[in-house]
């Protein structure tokens, strides 16, 4: 393994690591990255929250993360889920919720305010609502626009 | 029977950890097959999302709980494993949540009365002294709140709703009531785990549990409480009612006639 390779490069690797139903987001901007260390051994350990307990995503990601520290020269790294402190929507980056509302997914609201009305992630206004309160992955909600009449998907405050 | 073999064999807190994960796996595991079963069928496409992401989530839950039960274990039996190579006999879920589907109103119905029971056992297990099964506790208690949400929200719009969803989701609550018992009647086995503080002691969550159906039921349009003199039991025994055998042909199929594959 070479010299050069520390936590901040295995971080810059894993931000190249999107999520695959979420293509615009990576693993570090949804807060999932939990820490890189040293291995006994001298190799890299990398600790990953599984963000929904049934999400079909979560074997995807860790063989995506694997993957890609290979491909940057990052040989058998231990990529690891851990449960606890369990993953929150808190966690979410700044960067991670402004990409979210580019795609179209309206942010989480946050925790500290639940009862805040979710913007609508095209038009911006706050008149929405619910339609269904799953969408098509289990960590979104199905939402409608009643000023741009256009339905978006609200990521869940979890 | 139950009372013999505790006295004459010891058993390990190692054993009785593994009997109670099983319960708590099975109940994920065949509430989440229950789920399942509505894709392609729901009554509307927001509720076939619905349904499976709820069968999702329990699925998930199912194999964390069955997972530590076989790390307990040591046999090298892991969540698919326990999953799919138990007979009926072996499964410890609570005969609520094996209950076939019927109509939506009986869906709703099942998964409100027991998502709540279950949200409160998970919010208990969540300061559990055992720290591995407090992990996991602590990560579906969300996804359980969730759940008893929209559990909530049917049981408010079909109570309700027209004359035709009250007295449907009426029939579905007449039919379930005798297996609400189950849920706060602890065997021996969650009695001495709760003595350690590991499991919580059923019997001191019934009142709260209570108190919130009697309000939401009031709140549904008047939906009664029906009188039941003697509640059925059986589950964690392995008593299961007949539909669970035909539940298992299914969700076991595969790895019965195909050992071992993989996706």
């Amino acid at each position: 393994m070479s010299d050069t390779i520390d936590e901040a490069r295995i971080r810059e690797v894993l931000e190249s690591v999107m999520d695959p139903e979420i293509p615009v987001v990576s693993i570090v901007d949804l807060g999932m990255l939990r820490e890189v260390r040293r291995a006994p051994d001298g190799g890299f350990e990398v600790i990953l929250s599984p963000t929904y307990t049934g999400c079909p995503a979560t074997d995807v990601i860790k063989r995506l993360v694997e993957e890609a520290l290979e491909r940057a020269g990052i040989s058998d790294p231990v990529v690891r889920y851990q449960l606890s402190p369990p993953w929150t929507t808190e966690w979410i980056s700044e960067e991670g919720r402004r990409k979210l509302a580019r795609y179209g997914i309206a942010p989480p609201v946050p925790k500290a305010a639940p009862d805040r009305p979710v913007a609508c992630p095209r038009c911006g206004s706050e008149d929405t609502e619910v339609v269904a309160a799953f969408g098509s992955t289990p960590c979104k909600s199905a939402m409608r626009c009643r000023a741009c009449l256009e339905p978006f998907e609200h990521f869940k405050c979890h | 029977m139950g009372a013999l073999a505790t006295n004459t064999v010891e058993r390990t807190l190692d054993q009785d950890r593994f009997d109670y994960l099983l319960h708590l796996g099975d109940n994920a595991l065949v509430l989440g097959q229950r789920m399942s079963e509505w894709v392609g069928h729901a009554p509307a496409l927001e509720l076939e999302m619905a349904v499976s992401n709820l069968a999702l989530d329990l699925i998930g839950e199912a194999q964390l709980w069955l997972d530590l039960a076989g790390r307990i274990e040591g046999e090298g039996r892991d969540a698919d494993r326990l999953a799919n190579f138990r007979d009926a006999l072996d499964f410890r879920n609570l005969l609520i949540v094996e209950q076939p589907n019927g109509d939506w109103a009986f869906t709703v119905a099942r998964h409100y009365l027991f998502s709540l029971q279950h949200l409160a056992v998970v919010e208990r297990l969540s300061e559990s002294r055992d720290e591995e099964i407090a992990d996991i506790a602590r990560k579906v208690r969300p996804e359980i709140a969730y759940h008893v949400k929209f559990a909530r929200s049917w049981i408010e719009r079909l109570g309700d709703g027209t004359e035709e969803s009250h007295a449907r989701l009426q029939r579905a609550i007449d039919r379930l009531w005798r297996f609400t018992g189950e849920m706060f009647a602890p065997d021996a086995i969650e009695e001495r785990l709760a003595d350690e503080g590991i499991a919580p002691d059923l019997r001191t969550l019934e009142a709260d549990w209570r108190a919130e159906v009697e309000q939401v039921f009031e709140a549904s349009g008047g939906l009664d409480i029906p009188e039941v003199k003697r509640m059925t039991l059986g589950g964690r025994e392995g008593h299961h009612s007949e539909h669970l055998g035909h539940l298992l042909c299914e969700l076991q199929f595969l790895q019965r006639a195909y050992p071992g594959l993989e996706w």
